[in-house]
């Protein structure tokens, strides 16, 4: 069922498009030589270009263009072999130029396709506009002084990439879906951190409402929106107050707004009267961006596996459901946790055991995959002490459980507290003997017809082997002894 | 041979046969530019404590034999060029309290030379002018006079007036320029000096204060060719801190001085011929054509049909250049700031005292052309005729190895004159801006006086990294000539 809203006039539907700001991971900014770590002492990272000094001049780094490309592939867009940058003009006092440099005209990538899949399953092609690579601006505080507001100018020249959508998203949803597949695409491939509290990601959403059938109607930009949820949040909001314009006769005006999550609404930024003129030209310090065809193959050939593709790969390899494949690629460090445990494995057994009691303790114990007390190594250590037989499934969660608490190897585990498993079917048959014996009255109703009593038996007899029994020779030995 | 006659080439030999030590060379100059400047107001910032420690130092070379052409050599730095810990000033207000952290790369590899700075000189404000009467420090005073009128003064010419002024009065042995539409040609031909702008890319711009920054170049300006091309050996070269920088290698300019013209096609652009033109700038032209004539050079009449729309061009290209890239002057991280009650006052404020009205018109010019709606008709248009008159001097090249034009449209014209209009002002550059916007190169060699005694130069113009050919032309004009006038005022 799609997502629409109800107003007093009829059904309306949401049309989105985002602009997401993506700081590029690289060493140094992408115009100078100063490093672009996050954080430091203000102003600790900023050379003579990223001040605009007189006379400075932007050298573009290479490797932020090569990151802009691997972006551009893993979203399956066109790569340009031609971009050129140019200067977007305006004043503010984090703007050390009065420009920032940008690309309008000729972007390095073109259009191109980021996949969504929806809560019920449905799969969405979410298309791409473009991505250009542009400067971040320095940071103003204004709450540092009395009078004086103070400028940080340590983000300023970092690269960004800005990823602009088409305006295929219609719904909350399907916004939130999209941008997590897009940070998680810009994960895999190490080209951003995806960190939205940091800023290093950052979403410009264009809201705008339509009756079923009708072109598109004026839309609104909430800008620099820093978390998915808000994002989220602030397409409804957007929608129902457009929506209430609409309907009560008013006309909705192109305006730039923000939103404010303490109030869940957005609210007036600019207006389009307002609308800075940017006067975009030809940056003159630099010249056209020319790729060569044999780099961009080259980048290509090195891209890491996305997580489509490592997710159909997962299920086809090791034979596990589409969902759970979906869960294990949800992040990089996750999917190689796991294709470390099933490479030579159960597939399938790999999967359940981390998706379950593995994911469970990571919460229980609020550890991430990288500072888990349980080494991947250790988990498929586990999983072939099960499969070896050295121990049974029962007793592998009480392993497993001891790993958690200790860091512990499961052999030595194993090894130390006698946990390996009882196949010797004389000492389950004296076992299976001595439990019936002790449960005459049992076997009686048993014998009697219920036979549910059986796992009870069952039971017992692991109860009384400390659990180490093999369940299938323990329950055959019952089996035969019940007659 | 008094100090403040020699050339470059003549200095280098003296000082290695230790007829003058350098600190004595700079003594000199020293000692002129304090008796001197004052009047010509040639330098905003002297620098005499510098030179002579620089003095001191390429006195050591010599003695050591690690001396360059250059080592002991006293010159004027354009006050464009950044130096670090001397203030830099670009003769605007706004940058009056600067001192630049670093050194510009030209500027750099002249100190490494061995080169003496005399001091920081004057030019039009961000190098916007052509008299050098922009200036927040002054008007530079030209040191010809009319032989019948000694009295009054004439402007130097402009951008680079105070590098044109304190070498023509022998305050500096040398100096460097910049030229973005003509501001190394037109002052040296108003000053009885050589001056090349080279091959856009040829010089590194990083550390000068930017003007436009498809246009500007730097160069030099001397007594003759020969110490233009030892200056240009020094200051050429690839800088991977400038992305227009053209990876080309640099050949030694002063062996193509001697190349002669002999074979080489001339070509003589009808369109230069403008209406109006006084003739004694054609008359000196129609000298050099039987010049080179003479010499073994063909002639060759050519068309560069765009020419008449390169002024239009140039002051919609450089202004919109020029707009942005003065923004940053702010206020807020360097220079010179006026407070206000908020950010956007203390903007207002503090441009409004810092630029001058020259600069304010350009940055208003460059910010309308820009405009939305205006981008078009204007910018995107001139760009677009920008690639034609670009088109005329690659079709010219494929006939001639070089073109000669005369410098400027008249000689040194009163401080005064030509004011009352920003147009006529403008029309200074006719000849020098269509190469400017080819990136081609192009040098001004005096080749006479007029009727009142004043220098005129003639302009010779290269195919792209081609400065060779520019300079055996003009070194061939220069030995016909045998321009040997001096200007009234002058250190003797």
């Amino acid at each position: 069922m799609a997502y629409s809203l109800e107003g007093r006039t009829g059904t309306w539907e949401v049309v989105v498009g985002l602009e997401v700001h993506a700081q590029v991971i690289s060493e140094s900014k992408l115009f100078s030589g100063a490093s672009a770590t996050y954080g430091g002492a203000p102003n600790a990272h900023v050379s003579f270009v990223d001040a605009g000094f007189p006379g400075m001049l932007p050298v573009i780094n290479k490797e932020c263009v090569a990151q802009a490309v691997r972006t551009g592939l893993g979203l399956k867009a066109q790569i340009n072999l031609f971009s050129r940058f140019d200067r977007k003009n305006y004043f503010y006092a984090d703007l050390p130029n009065g420009y920032q440099i940008s690309q309008f005209a000729h972007p390095v990538v073109g259009t191109g396709t980021v996949e969504i899949e929806l809560q019920d399953g449905t799969i969405k092609q979410i298309g791409i506009t473009r991505l250009h690579l542009e400067q971040d601006a320095g940071k103003s505080m204004h709450d540092q002084h009395a009078s004086k507001s103070v400028i940080d100018l340590n983000r300023a020249g970092v690269a960004l990439m800005e990823i602009v959508s088409e305006p295929d998203i219609r719904s909350p949803e399907e916004a939130g879906a999209y941008l997590r597949k897009l940070r998680q695409i810009l994960r895999y491939l190490g080209t951003c951190d995806g960190n939205m509290e940091e800023g290093s990601m950052r979403a410009d959403v264009n809201v705008s409402v339509r009756k079923a059938g009708e072109a598109f109607r004026t839309r609104c930009e909430i800008k620099n929106v820093n978390s998915i949820r808000f994002v989220m949040h602030a397409v409804e909001a957007e929608a129902l107050r457009q929506i209430e314009i609409w309907e009560s006769g008013g006309e909705v005006v192109q305006e730039t707004r923000l939103y404010d999550p303490s109030k869940g609404e957005t609210r007036s930024m600019r207006s389009k009267e307002d609308a800075h003129d940017y006067r975009y030209f030809p940056e003159p310090d630099l010249l056209p961006l020319v790729l060569e065809q044999s780099w961009v193959d080259e980048l290509a050939a090195k891209l890491p596996e996305l997580p489509d593709e490592k997710r159909a790969r997962f299920c086809d390899q090791y034979g596990i459901p589409f969902y759970d494949a979906g869960v294990l690629v949800a992040e990089q460090a996750t999917a190689d946790f796991y294709e470390t445990v099933a490479k030579t494995r159960d597939g399938k057994l790999a999967a359940n055991w981390i998706t379950g009691d593995f994911f469970a303790a990571l919460n229980r114990t609020g550890t991430t995959i990288e500072t888990s007390p349980v080494s991947a190594a250790a988990l498929g250590q586990l999983l072939d002490l099960i499969a070896d037989k050295t121990i049974n499934g029962r007793i592998a969660k009480d392993v497993f459980e001891e790993m958690v608490e200790t860091g512990a190897m499961p052999a030595d585990i194993v090894e130390k507290k006698g946990l390996r498993q009882v196949t010797d079917t004389g000492a389950i048959d004296a076992a299976v003997t001595k439990v019936l014996a002790e449960n005459a009255d049992k076997v009686a109703e048993y014998k009697s017809g219920k036979d549910k009593l059986f796992g009870f038996f069952v039971g017992q007899v692991m109860k009384a082997m400390q659990g180490k029994g093999n369940p299938a020779l323990v329950n055959e030995a019952v089996k035969k002894q019940l007659g | 041979m008094s100090p403040f006659d020699l050339t470059i080439a003549q200095a280098a030999k003296a000082l290695r046969a230790k007829d003058i030590s350098a600190v004595e060379l700079t003594t000199a100059y020293n000692g002129a530019v304090a008796a001197l400047n004052p009047r010509l107001n040639a330098y905003i910032t002297t620098t005499p404590e510098l030179a002579l420690e620089q003095a001191k130092a390429a006195d050591a070379r010599l003695k050591a034999g690690d001396a360059t052409a250059l080592t002991g050599i006293p010159i004027a730095m354009k006050d464009l060029f950044c130096t670090e810990g001397v203030r830099t000033t670009a003769a605007s207000k706004i940058l009056s309290p600067f001192v630049p952290p670093y050194e510009s790369t030209v500027s750099a590899k002249l100190k490494a030379a061995g080169a003496v700075m005399l001091g920081k000189a004057n030019l039009d404000e961000f190098a916007m002018g052509s008299a050098n009467i922009t200036s927040a420090y002054g008007p530079v005073e030209n040191p010809w006079k009319r032989r019948e009128d000694a009295d009054a003064k004439l402007v130097p010419g402009g951008s680079s007036g105070g590098s044109a002024a304190a070498v023509a009065a022998r305050i500096a042995l040398a100096a460097t320029g910049t030229d973005t539409g003509g501001s190394i040609r037109q002052p040296a031909a108003f000053t009885g000096l050589a001056g090349i702008k080279p091959t856009y890319g040829r010089c590194s711009r990083w550390g000068i204060v930017a003007f436009a920054s498809s246009l500007d170049q730097a160069g030099p300006m001397a007594r003759n060719a020969e110490d233009c091309a030892i200056l240009l050996n020094a200051m050429a070269g690839f800088d991977e801190k400038d992305s227009t920088s053209a990876p080309q290698p640099v050949p030694d300019f002063t062996q193509a001085l001697t190349r002669g013209v002999k074979g080489l096609r001339i070509g003589i652009p009808a369109e230069y011929r403008l209406e109006g033109t006084n003739p004694e700038i054609l008359a000196l032209w129609d000298k050099g054509i039987a010049w080179l004539r003479e010499q073994g050079a063909e002639i060759v009449d050519i068309s560069l049909p765009h020419t008449k729309y390169g002024l239009a061009v140039y002051y919609i290209v450089a202004p919109a250049e020029a707009s942005s890239n003065l923004a940053r002057y702010d206020g807020v991280r360097f220079g010179a700031r006026v407070d206000g009650v908020d950010l956007i006052d203390m903007y207002e404020r503090t441009r409004a005292a810092g630029f001058g009205a020259e600069v304010k018109r350009r940055i208003m010019i460059g910010t309308y052309v820009l405009s939305h709606g205006y981008y078009d008709a204007y910018y995107l248009k001139a760009q677009k005729v920008r690639n034609l008159i670009l088109r005329d001097f690659s079709n010219a090249f494929g006939k001639v190895d070089a073109i000669l034009t005369p410098t400027a449209p008249s000689a040194a014209f009163g401080l005064g004159e030509k004011m009352d209009d920003p147009v006529t002002m403008y029309l200074n550059d006719v000849f020098t801006v269509p190469a400017s916007l080819a990136g081609v190169p192009a040098m001004s060699v005096p080749a006479g006086l007029n009727a009142e005694g004043l220098p005129l130069g003639l302009q010779v113009i290269g195919k792209h990294f081609d400065e060779e050919t520019v300079f055996a032309v003009s070194a061939a004009i220069e030995q016909a000539a045998g321009f040997a006038a001096l200007p009234e005022v002058r250190a003797k």
